[in-house]
C-alpha cells in the first residue's frame, strides 16, 4: 500500500511563480463553485426563471401600456436591455451569498491551512459568478430574441453592449462581495443585499423610461448606476447618441472598480 | 536534525478578555504522537489553530519542522495536513473531487492528483461513495473522507482535532486503525480528544490541558503512575464486618467505604505487595472476601485527581 506521508525533505510540489499559483487557485476555486452551482438546482432556477418570468410580465402585460418615449420602438426593445442588467445586476447578490457561504462554512478553515494563493476564493468566485452570468445573459438574449427583441444597430455594437454589461457585472458583484463578507451568515448577507438591489434596480430606468416619474426620481436616474448602464445599453442596442451614455457607463464601472474593489479586497484580507 | 516535528514555546492567545491558550509548551519528535487531553474549552482547537497558521499566536512562539508558524506560513501549510474538529469538506463536490480539489490548491503535480485521489479513497473505505456529492454522506464518512483529504499532499505533520467525536464505536474504532496506520507510516502527529481511552491508546505522549495550560505531562503510563493510585477492593460477605475491615485495612493505605455498602476500597501504590498484605491481614482477623479485584486508575482518574472535576463533566450535548 502506497504511503501516506513523505519522508523526503522538501515536498512534492510543482513550482510556479507567486502569479502563476494565483492564477491556478482562482482556477480551481471556481471550477468548485460551478460544480458546486450544478448542482444545486435552485440557483439555477433563481437566476434563470426569475428574469424569464420579468421578460414574459413586462412585454406582455404591462408592455402595451408602458410608452417607450420612443415614436415607432417596440416596448421588448426597450425592455431588454434593462432585463440584462436586472439579471446580472441581482446575480451579484448571489456573489454575496456565496462569498459569506465561503468564508463561514467550514471549509474555509480548510483553505486556511493550506499553502494557497489567499486571494483564490475571493477571485475564484469573481470568476465563477462572471461565467454564470455570462451565460445566464446568453440565455436571456434567446428568450428576448423568442419574445420579439430586435437590434436596431449592428452586431458589433450589440456585442460591445454586452461586454460593458459584463465588466459591469464584475465591478458591481464587488459591492455584494462586501455585503456578503460583513454578514455573518448567507442568510443575512441576502436580507442585506436586498434592499440595495430594489433601490437600484427597482427605481431605476431597467423597466419604464424616466419620462413619467417625478422630477426627483428623473434626478435620481440621471445618475444612479443602473440606469445610466441602461442608458448605455439601450444606445449600443437601440441607437442614437452612444458616445456620451457609454463614458458615463464606463466611468461608473472603473469607479466602482478603482473604489469598490480595493475595499473589498482589503475587508477579504481581514476575514479570510 | 534532533530538532523537534512541533515545537511550542510560550503560545498564548487571547480573545479580548478570554485567555484561551497561557503560555503552552510543546514538543513532539518526529515520528511520535502527542495527545493533547483536555475538556471542553480547554484550549485544544485554539492551540491546534495557532500550530495550523489559522490563527496568529498572541504571544510565543510556534514552529513546525523548523518553520515558524506565524512568519513563514507558506512552508507551514506545506509541509502540514489538518483535519480540523468539524469535517472541512464540499457537500456539492464528491468525495473524489473534494480530494482533487485539495490536490490542486497543495499544487501537486497535474498528473498524479487523480490517482492519488483513488487511492486515498480506497484506503479510506469511501471508493464506493467516492462519485457521490459528499452531502449524501454520513458522518462517519465525512470524516474519513476530511482526514483523506488532510492527507492529499503526503504531510510531514498531521493534527486532528476530536477526530472520533461524535462517531459510534466501531466508527471510531475503525478511524483508530486508520490513525495507527498513518503512525506506522513514520507521521508525526499531534491529536486533540476529550477521550482519555483515545489519548491512552494512540498516543506516545500525552499533554494535559485545562484553563489554556498544560496542567500535567508524560506517558500515559507516567501519568497514571505519578497521579492515580491503584485502588484494591475487598467486597465482605457479611456486610456487619465492614467497619472491622475498614480499619483493618488502614494500616495498608487510606480506605473508603465502597457505594454498595458492602466493599471496602484501599487505595495503594504498587497493587502486588498491597494485595497480598490486605490478603494476610484479612485470614489473620478471620474475615472472608466475596471477591477481591484490583483497579489500575483511568486516565479519568488521573484527570480527576489533577482538575478537580472529571474530563466529562461539562460536556455539551
Ligand atoms: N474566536 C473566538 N473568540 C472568542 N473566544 C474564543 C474563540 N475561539 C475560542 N474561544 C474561547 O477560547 C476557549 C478555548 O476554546 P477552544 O475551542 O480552543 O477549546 P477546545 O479545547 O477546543 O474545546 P472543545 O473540546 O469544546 O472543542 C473557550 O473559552 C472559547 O470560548
Ligand atoms: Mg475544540
Amino acid at each position: 500500500m502506497a504511503a501516506v506521508t513523505a519522508p523526503a525533505v522538501a515536498p512534492l510540489i510543482e513550482r510556479k511563480s507567486k502569479l502563476g499559483y494565483a492564477v491556478a487557485d482562482a482556477l480551481t476555486i471556481a471550477w468548485r463553485n460551478l460544480k458546486g452551482m450544478s448542482r444545486t438546482p435552485e440557483i439555477i432556477m433563481f437566476s434563470t426563471i426569475q428574469p424569464i418570468i420579468f421578460v414574459l410580465t413586462f412585454r406582455y402585460v404591462f408592455g402595451g401600456s408602458i410608452d417607450t418615449g420612443i415614436p415607432g420602438l417596440p416596448y421588448v426593445d426597450f425592455l431588454m436591455p434593462g432585463v440584462f442588467l436586472q439579471t446580472v445586476a441581482f446575480g451579484a447578490m448571489n456573489t454575496g451569498i456565496g462569498l459569506a457561504d465561503d468564508l463561514h462554512k467550514g471549509l474555509i478553515e480548510r483553505f486556511r491551512s493550506l499553502p494557497m494563493s489567499r486571494s483564490a476564493v475571493l477571485a475564484g468566485r469573481a470568476l465563477s459568478d462572471l461565467v454564470r452570468n455570462s451565460g445566464v445573459v446568453v440565455l436571456m438574449v434567446a428568450v428576448g430574441y423568442l419574445v420579439g427583441f430586435r437590434i436596431h444597430t449592428n452586431v458589433g455594437a450589440f456585442l460591445a453592449a454586452l461586454l460593458l454589461l459584463l465588466a459591469f457585472s464584475v465591478a458591481f458583484s464587488f459591492i455584494f462581495a462586501y455585503i456578503g463578507m460583513a454578514a455573518p451568515s448567507s442568510e443575512a448577507a441576502q436580507a442585506g443585499s436586498f434592499p440595495i438591489l430594489a433601490l437600484l434596480v427597482f427605481a431605476s430606468t431597467a423597466f419604464a423610461p424616466a419620462e413619467g416619474m417625478p422630477g426627483w426620481l428623473q434626478a435620481y436616474n440621471d445618475v444612479q448606476p443602473v440606469s445610466v448602464m441602461a442608458k448605455a445599453l439601450r444606445a449600443l442596442m437601440i441607437g442614437g447618441e452612444t458616445a456620451a451614455p457609454v463614458l458615463h457607463a464606463v466611468l461608473w464601472i472603473v469607479g466602482l472598480a478603482v473604489v469598490v474593489m480595493p475595499i473589498t479586497v482589503n475587508k477579504y484580507r481581514r476575514a479570510a | 536534525m534532533e530538532q523537534p516535528a512541533i515545537l511550542a514555546e510560550g503560545l498564548e492567545k487571547r480573545f479580548g478578555d478570554v485567555a484561551a491558550v497561557v503560555g503552552v509548551d510543546l514538543a513532539v519528535p518526529e515520528g511520535t504522537v502527542l495527545g493533547l487531553l483536555g475538556p471542553n474549552g480547554a484550549g485544544k482547537t485554539t492551540i491546534v489553530r495557532m500550530l495550523t497558521t489559522i490563527l496568529k499566536p498572541s504571544a510565543g512562539k510556534g514552529t513546525i519542522l523548523g518553520f515558524d508558524v506565524a512568519t513563514q506560513s507558506d512552508e507551514v501549510r506545506e509541509r502540514i495536513g489538518l483535519a480540523g474538529q468539524y469535517a472541512a469538506v464540499d457537500d456539492n463536490l464528491t468525495g473524489r473531487e473534494n480530494l482533487i480539489m485539495v490536490g490542486r490548491l497543495t499544487h501537486q503535480p497535474r498528473g498524479g492528483i487523480v490517482a492519488r485521489a483513488g487511492e486515498l479513497l480506497e484506503r479510506f473505505g469511501i471508493a464506493d461513495a467516492g462519485d457521490r456529492p459528499a452531502k449524501t454522506y454520513s458522518g462517519g464518512m465525512r470524516r474519513r473522507l476530511d482526514l483523506a483529504a488532510a492527507l492529499v499532499h503526503r504531510p510531514r505533520v498531521l493534527f486532528l482535532d476530536e477526530p472520533t467525536t461524535g462517531l459510534d464505536p466501531a466508527g471510531r474504532l475503525e478511524l483508530w486503525t486508520v490513525i495507527e496506520e498513518l503512525v506506522a507510516d513514520g507521521a508525526t502527529l499531534l491529536l486533540t480528544t476529550q477521550y482519555l481511552e483515545e489519548a491512552d491508546r494512540l498516543a506516545d505522549r500525552i499533554v494535559v490541558i485545562d484553563h489554556g495550560g498544560v496542567i500535567a505531562q508524560g506517558t500515559a503510563s507516567e501519568l497514571k503512575r505519578e497521579l492515580g493510585n491503584t485502588i484494591v477492593e475487598v467486597v465482605l460477605a457479611d456486610p456487619s464486618d465492614l467497619d472491622a475491615a475498614k480499619s483493618l485495612l488502614g494500616e495498608v493505605g487510606p480506605t473508603d467505604l465502597g457505594d454498595d455498602r458492602r466493599s471496602v476500597q484501599v487505595k495503594v501504590l504498587d497493587s502486588g505487595p498491597a494485595v497480598l498484605d490486605v490478603v494476610r491481614r484479612l485470614d489473620e482477623a478471620g474475615l472472608a472476601p466475596t471477591s477481591l479485584k484490583v483497579r489500575e486508575p483511568s486516565l479519568d482518574d488521573v484527570f480527576l485527581s489533577l482538575t478537580g472535576h472529571s474530563a466529562t463533566d461539562d460536556e455539551e450535548t
